[in-house]
């Protein structure tokens, strides 16, 4: 039974500038069903669904809406046309209640009144089992309850065709549940959704028609139920990708970095990591699985130096590192890359191109000249020295200027070993799409050659293809002896990729696991707090036993640093 | 006392009117610096009217009191969105900085303004403007029966009536009804606005056009009501400008508080002609406290990091909407 066509796309084509966004793409959506739209990053997806939103205009082809065609010259217009999209950053204003924001924009010619407002959208959230405290502010809220608004907001305008731009990418397991439950319903009620998506067991269990896109091209559709997953990763990259993540096995080091009874405290003053023991040896991948908000965050920023540190050690290669400067721990050869929920935030320049955002992690390297062994044989001795003196002298010269050249260079190399969509190494990274931006942050830190990598997030939101790339990445650190703290959202990966789990829980360590023998099951229920690892165990839970530093030693750095504390404090 | 609260809240007009335009600019996300140079444009532009109507009539002694007033009013708002449209138009359509826009503003209205008093004759400009003044800061009727209420509360001129007045309705308008819902979105979020289908340029240059003639009427009610007519240099009503720029955030962007600000400033400005000032630093000294006040606000402000005293999210950025 074919269900009437409400939305079709005829060869619609978009460029900016020399970037071909879009070409000749083809799409329809029927009514009641729920359409995938599938592609790499940079495909297109997010440009196309701005089209239909009236946030960007088409350059050709057209629009029909229950097979009329029609302009959509302004979000307003949209609207008229019963579209409503949920962008991937939210549009709220952080000030306003939620019913504020949804009423935002709204002329439905009634007068305007606050409370008949609040009742209408408690309407809507019971009839689609929308949990929502209308009265609550935006900055007060948690990401899925912005991206409840969001939705809401749709709704309140009467959308009858839904636009979702990778809800998925910032949610919990549980919280996507209930997004699904909550699209299920929709279109039992008739309205047909789009929703954009990486994941591709949700692409399969949500939708009815998978659309896929690659390079702004349109490759197909396919019904849900005809396909797999193998199928529609081959049409999403255009060539066979194998979907496992191999666990290289390599020789475990000493000891790289080793955590002691290690508390922080968050920005609110509460305590947001509370007495962790952890070790992460040279050549392991020690994975922190654990709901969002849990300490991941103060975690990585402690280790950094960019948090200040309540109580306990952080030592590496027993040396302390509490206290020190974020660019001493950097040239100690520590580096973090926190991809945060946003995606934009944390250690890029969004102005500046790949080539700037390279050097601002390597701007105090600048050119080093040296002399090239061979010009110097046979020559006599006063011209070795001369030659040699000159280059001291351009060293020392170049020293107040950066080395842009190198940094271009390894700008050219991250783009082609990442596969970074980018007109050149010297365009504004925000002009990138989201995924883009993100290799070029986890690049740039695997690239400056640390031994202990912290990595938050690093496939937040990335597509396959690029993921596995940065999985790869993290391997191949893995065997040069890096020690990695790998923090994800993904359990499946984690458990494939890392050698052990520790599962923090409201910043409790629960305990410590072999990836290879955990369940998926176990790690649950130690993410809920449910199962405490490290109670079963004796107290020297979390500290290796071939540690860098005796026990005696271990307490004269315990007692220096509750010392150096006790100075602090007074001074 | 009575005389001295009496000036404070005559001379607080002056700076509810400029304040209140810059709230209502600045609640669209645009800082206009621009304020001082279109209070003194409204000058120019209520006195002009006002000479050109007295010029007009037979008998320059005996005008029209509402006539007088109307005629006043609409200059100086006409001068008003004059000076606004320029700033509006450089920064809502041609996207120019705010900050350089206003500034140039200020300078291009002061040097504006002088030209234009100068076109008319000095002689009967002072003559015409003296018995303007009479007019326009005549109290309320039956301000004098009424004792130290009446003085404190009736006896000023229908301008600082008019301040109050359009504090109270932006107050109502911005928090109860739908456009100042919007205005507001508009000056957090325009993003937000735009994807809602709001017409976020329209909102922009709304305000701007209003912020800026209910700004220029201050001007006017400054030469016109609180020094009788007495135009000599442009220097101390841009001085008020810059003080009601100042004023915005001591008030933290709420009109009804716009109110109390304003007194509160005015107090502080007319104090020192009440005290027995023996030398010109203690007069400096003193004339320098508003302005150390609302440092003391900015920092407070920011101490207290609430996000509901904060000013509007984008205050200050231009709207891009395809950038990304």
């Amino acid at each position: 039974m074919q269900k009437e066509i409400t939305l079709e796309l005829k060869n619609i084509t978009k460029t900016f500038g020399k970037t071909v966004a879009n070409k000749n793409v083809n799409l329809t959506v029927r009514k009641g069903e729920i359409l995938s739209l599938l592609g790499e990053n940079g495909s297109g997806k997010t440009t196309l669904m701005n089209m239909i939103s009236g946030i960007y205009y088409p350059d050709e082809g057209q629009i029909f809406i229950n097979g009329e065609e029609v302009k959509i010259g302004s979000p307003e217009n949209a609207y008229t046309y019963g579209i409503g999209m949920i962008h991937q950053h939210f549009k709220l204003v952080d000030i306003f209640t939620a019913a504020e924001n949804i009423v935002l924009g709204v002329k439905d010619g009634t007068k305007f009144n606050i409370k008949d407002v609040n009742s209408r959208v408690e309407q809507i959230a019971s009839k689609y089992g929308f949990n929502i405290d209308v009265k609550k502010q935006i900055y007060e809220m948690s990401v899925s309850e912005k991206q409840t608004v969001e939705i809401i907001k749709v709704l309140y305008r009467g959308a009858d065709i839904l636009i979702l731009d990778e809800p998925t990418a910032v949610l919990t397991p549980q919280e996507i549940k209930k997004l699904f439950d909550v699209l299920r319903r929709m279109k039992e009620d008739g309205k047909s959704i789009i929703i954009i998506t990486h994941k591709l067991n949700e692409v399969m269990e949500i939708s009815d028609r998978v659309s896929i896109l690659r390079k702004g091209e349109y490759i197909g559709t396919v019904n849900t139920c005809e396909t797999s997953e193998n199928e529609l990763t081959e049409m999403m990259v255009g060539k066979k990708v194998e979907l496992k993540i191999t666990r290289t096995q390599t020789n475990f080091d000493k000891p790289l970095l080793e955590v002691r009874n290690l508390s922080v405290k968050g920005d609110d003053g509460s305590k947001k990591v509370n007495d962790v023991n952890f070790y992460i040896r040279g050549g392991e991948i020690l994975g922190v699985a654990g709901v969002a908000g849990c300490g991941q965050k103060e975690l990585c920023e402690a280790i950094a130096g960019l948090r200040k540190v309540d109580d306990g050690l952080i030592m590496h290669k027993g040396e302390s590192i509490i206290g020190k400067p974020a660019n001493e721990i950097i040239e100690m050869g520590i580096s973090m890359s926190f991809i945060p929920e946003d995606r934009l935030g944390m250690g890029l320049a969004p102005n500046f191109s790949i080539t700037d955002n390279m050097m601002l992690k390597t701007f105090r390297e600048s050119k080093k000249f040296t002399v090239d062994g061979e010009k110097l044989k046979g020559q006599p001795k006063w011209k070795a020295f001369l030659l040699k003196s000159w280059c001291a002298v351009k060293n020392v010269a170049h020293m107040p200027f950066v080395d842009r050249k190198a940094a271009r260079k390894r700008a050219t190399e991250l783009i082609k070993r990442l596969e970074i969509v980018t007109p050149s190494t010297e365009t504004p990274i925000r002009r990138l799409s989201g995924g883009n931006v993100q290799k070029v942050l986890v690049g740039r830190e695997i690239e400056s050659n640390p031994n202990v990598i912290v990595t938050a997030y690093p496939v937040r939101g990335l597509d396959i293809n690029s993921s596995y790339v940065i999985y790869d990445m993290l391997n191949e650190e893995k065997k040069k002896g890096t020690g990695i703290l790998f923090i994800g959202e993904d359990l499946d990966v984690m458990m494939a990729l890392c050698d052990k789990i520790m599962v923090l829980c409201h910043g409790k360590n629960m305990g410590i696991v072999h990836a290879s023998k955990t369940t998926k099951e176990e790690l649950g229920l130690m993410m809920t707090g449910a199962l405490d690892l490290s109670d079963a165990k004796q107290k020297e839970y979390g500290k290796a036993k071939d540690s860098n530093l005796t026990d005696e030693q271990w307490l004269e750095k315990e007692q220096q640093e509750q010392q150096a504390k006790e100075e602090r404090n007074d001074g | 006392m009575i005389m001295f609260l009496q000036n404070a809240i005559r001379c607080s007009a002056a700076f509810m009117f400029g304040c209140l335009g810059e709230i209502i600019t600045e609640k669209s996300g645009h800082l206009n610096l621009g304020i001082p140079g279109i209070m003194c444009g409204g000058v120019a532009g209520g006195c002009l009217s006002c000479y050109l109507y007295m010029g007009a009539i037979p008998d320059y002694t005996q005008p029209s009191y509402i006539l007088l007033l109307l005629i006043g009013i609409i200059g100086a708002v006409l001068s008003g969105v004059f000076l606004g449209s320029i700033y509006a138009f450089l920064t809502v359509t041609l996207k120019c900085n705010q900050n350089i826009t206003g500034l140039a503003l200020t300078i291009f209205g002061t040097g504006f303004t002088d030209i234009v008093m100068q076109l008319m004759d000095v002689t009967k400009r002072k003559q015409y403007f003296s018995i303007a003044s009479t007019y326009i800061a005549k109290p309320l009727p039956f301000a004098q029966n009424l004792g130290w209420f009446g003085e404190l509360f009736l006896s000023y001129g229908a301008l600082v009536y008019l301040a109050i007045a359009l504090c109270i309705a932006t107050g109502i308008i911005l928090k109860k009804t739908r456009v100042g819902l919007h205005l507001r979105a508009v000056g957090e979020n325009p993003a937000a606005a735009d994807a809602v289908g709001i017409k976020v340029d329209t909102y922009k240059y709304g305000s701007i056009l209003t912020g800026s003639s209910v700004a220029a009427i201050g001007g006017f009610f400054y030469v016109m009501d609180l020094v009788q007519g007495l135009y000599n240099q442009y220097q101390p009503v841009e001085a008020v400008g810059w003080l009601a720029i100042a004023l915005v955030i001591f008030t933290l962007w709420r009109p009804y508080l716009a109110i109390a600000g304003s007194v509160l400033f005015g107090a502080l400005y007319t104090v020192s002609n009440f005290m027995d000032v023996s030398s010109q630093i203690t007069n400096a000294l003193i004339s320098f406290i508003p302005y150390v006040v609302t440092v003391i606000v900015l920092l407070s402000v920011s101490v207290i990091g609430s996000k509901n005293v904060q000013p509007p999210s984008s205050l200050g950025l231009n709207y891009f909407r395809e950038d990304r």
